[in-house]
């Protein structure tokens, strides 16, 4: 069963068949990650990411298919072969009694202490240098129930990081985390895979996040895998959306961004935006479910690119070009079917003076004109 | 930082060394105010010709020590060691610091199998031999282990195990009250006597028995500190780092079991002592790592079992106290005095 030697792979799996008790879930996977490489597994709850995960680090068996780490069929490794070559983070909550984060990192140099235990000078220097890669070094000796989500989250990477491995799994390491430990936890994995050449394995459910981290993305949904390739292969708008069966909102495949359902029913309020100064008021007015149009912007436009998931209309001009009197008589029309008008008060220069023109108009007309956000919940019923 | 490493660790070692030590000199302290007292009185002088000589001028003094107090003390180390680790061990197969080593319906399956045997073999003995209680209540916590063991393979929660370990003890209850209700008085006069557990009456072949079954188990479960600290941090992450989780749990039924069955048929179910000890000696530790708690708890076990029949024998002397009186009057405070200044303390750091 020994593969090619040189195999550039450090783990590859083929063919694969996971499923808990003999019971497929998952058919003919097949993943695969070079040295220093990460890889994501994204898809939506249960689709199956922690299953497969653990089918890679044997704690389910593999109902059909290989497993290879270096061209090696996992299933001729022991345990402590398999320790050596590999380490995981998991979901599984630990509550030791009594024990310190140290003695919970030390733990990582099992396969490679004595009969019972014991921490040679070596390992102990290996367990302070996990310990400060993940900034953890100053809570050390706090008992691992004392400590914080990221905290312990960092810990449990530095134990991983302990047994030296050369192939990292993690199933969803940022849950429980804020924004900035995420960043900070992923950060650290990234740099690590890339100077020590590790290769990750992991989960998230930030596709955003995997988006930037990862070298390939699997999606995994249903019996089988959905997609599998680059971060720029995988995310576009419908892929992401059909993967994750979004039909109440949508997501932004270029700014990586979530948005909720688009207000429906009948145009109240046009909004006159432009150069990030619309995005405000789209989301006041999306929270109130008013539906709204938002006009004159260049496609080019952050408005532009927020108003399109939000607003039941948008009027655009073509980017870095004047606005032309077929998208101004557009404008002119849904301004008469709504009462409302919001000036956001973008700046007015030589591309967009015809946003001045449309708000003089509104006013001409008797439309009622809301300069903040804060007023929309007040004015429009 | 390496000033900071090699201090930490000074100190992790240094406690032990100075826990484990201050529990001898305790023990050794114990033994002999225990060899000492008692309704004949011996001067401590006597005693130690009586032991180190062989000096048998005193025939009732050499009687009381060698026959009578010597084999029970020996046997209270013994039991109230195993009982004690065992107790650690169950706690961490179960990750649960309130269980107890009789969770796994062991005593009641002992208590169970001593109440058939007690009615059965009620014809053939006018009083029940005490090998035949010894060996009964052996049998019966061995089977009621067998018994958890066939759902150890199957169940993959923990705490679905606790639950059928408890639910076990209830039906060997239940069954035992059965039993008793269809019994005369007279019968079970042996089964009282022997569900309020004592150490009184022991023998030197007691001992010898005793520790042929203790001694190489505890040598055996100290050889396995080290995967049972891998496995502390749970099964999973335990696997991941190499360790056949499966027969180390059976490991941990079968030792547990061993040495839990052992102390019910010498002594009886003695309640609190394989959960209070545990925590004590954690709390004086500050660290639950196997390789330092297994000695630890061993030898405060059998100091705290020496103490407590001590106390047994001597508070209302001539009245013999149960030894689970005393031990569930001294160890239920103990428990909860150390979990309420644990909480104050935060984390013990």
């Amino acid at each position: 069963m020994e593969r090619d030697s040189n195999n550039l792979f450090k783990l590859e799996m083929t063919s694969a068949t996971v499923g808990y008790n003999g019971i497929p879930l998952i058919k003919d996977i097949n993943i695969s990650v070079k040295k220093g490489e990460i890889i994501t597994l994204i898809g939506p709850n249960g689709a199956g990411k922690s299953t497969i995960l653990k089918s890679i680090s044997r704690h389910l068996s593999l109902i059909a298919g290989t497993v290879y780490i270096d061209g090696r069929n996992m299933r001729l490794m022991n345990g402590k072969e398999t320790a050596l070559k590999m380490s995981v983070m998991l979901t599984e909550r630990i509550k030791p009694e009594l024990m310190t984060c140290r003695e919970l990192v030390s733990a990582g140099r099992y396969p490679y202490t004595g009969g019972f235990g014991l921490l040679t000078p070596k390992d102990r220097e290996i367990v302070e240098k996990s310990l400060e890669r993940v900034n953890a070094a100053d809570i050390a000796d706090k008992d691992v129930t004392a400590i914080s989500d990221g905290q312990r989250q960092r810990v449990l990477l530095a134990r991983a990081l302990c047994q030296e491995p050369e192939i990292i799994i993690l199933d969803e390491p940022t849950s429980y985390l804020d924004i900035r430990n995420k960043i900070e936890l992923l950060d650290i994995l990234s740099v690590m895979a890339k100077k020590e050449d590790i290769a990750v394995i992991m989960s998230l459910h930030e596709i955003d996040l995997a988006e930037r981290i990862s070298d390939k993305i699997v999606c995994v949904k249903g019996d089988r895998i959905y997609s599998y390739g680059t971060p720029a292969e995988i995310f576009s708008d419908s892929n992401i959306s059909s993967l994750y069966d979004i039909k109440k909102g949508s997501f932004n495949a270029l700014l990586g961004s979530i948005e909720l359902k688009k207000p429906e029913g009948q145009i109240k309020c046009f909004v006159l935006g432009g150069n990030g100064t619309g995005i405000p008021f789209y989301r006041a007015l999306q929270k109130k479910g008013i539906a709204f149009a938002a006009g004159i912007l260049p496609k080019n436009d952050i408005d532009c690119v927020a108003a399109l998931p939000l607003a039941s209309e948008v009027v655009f001009s073509e980017p870095f070009m004047p606005i032309t009197p077929e998208q101004v008589k557009k404008a002119k029309a849904l301004i008469d079917s709504v009462s409302y008008i919001a000036d956001c008060g973008c700046v007015l220069g030589e591309y967009n003076k015809a946003n001045a023109e449309l708000l003089e108009y509104a006013v001409k007309n008797g439309k009622t004109v809301i300069k903040s956000p804060d007023e929309i919940a007040e004015t429009i019923l | 930082m390496m000033g900071a490493l090699s201090k930490s660790n000074n100190t992790n070692t240094m406690r032990f060394c100075m826990v484990f030590v201050s529990f001898i000199i305790l023990y050794i302290c114990a033994v002999l105010w225990n060899i000492m007292s008692g309704s004949v009185d011996i001067s401590a002088s006597e005693i130690f010709g009586i032991i180190f000589n062989g000096d048998k001028t005193n025939t009732v003094a050499y009687n009381v020590v060698w026959k009578i107090r010597l084999p029970r003390l020996m046997l209270a180390s013994l039991l109230g060691g195993a009982l004690s680790l065992s107790g650690f061990l169950i706690q961490t197969f179960f990750r649960n610091p309130i269980a107890g080593p009789f969770v796994l319906g062991i005593s009641s399956g002992a208590k169970m199998f001593l109440a058939v045997v007690t009615i059965a073999m009620n014809g053939f003995f006018s009083r029940m031999p005490l090998s035949v209680t010894v060996i009964a209540s052996f049998v019966g916590s061995l089977l009621s282990m067998l018994l958890v063991l066939l759902f150890t393979g199957r169940v993959k929660n923990m705490s679905m195990l606790l639950v059928i370990g408890i639910m076990i003890s209830y039906i060997c209850s239940a069954v035992t009250d059965l039993l008793i209700n269809f019994a005369n008085e007279s019968d079970i006069v042996n089964l009282t006597h022997w569900s309020l557990g004592s150490f009184s009456a022991a023998s030197w072949q007691d001992v010898r028995i005793s520790a042929f079954i203790i001694i190489p188990t505890v040598i055996a479960i100290f050889c396995f500190s080290k995967p049972m600290f891998a496995y502390s941090l749970g099964e999973e992450y335990a696997r991941s780092l190499g360790l056949n989780v499966k027969i180390f749990r059976i490991f941990l039924v079968v030792s547990t079991g061993i040495l839990s069955a052992c102390v019910v048929s010498f002594a009886g179910p003695i309640s609190f002592v394989g959960i209070a000890v545990p925590h004590i000696a954690r709390m004086l530790l500050r660290s639950s790592k196997p390789i330092m708690m297994i000695p630890v708890t061993f030898v405060c076990g059998a100091f705290f079992c020496v103490v407590c029949d001590l106390a047994a024998r001597m508070l209302f002397s001539p009245t013999e106290l149960s030894i689970s009186t005393v031990t569930s009057i001294i160890g239920a405070p103990i428990v909860i005095w150390l979990m309420i200044s644990r909480r104050k303390n935060g984390t013990g750091q």
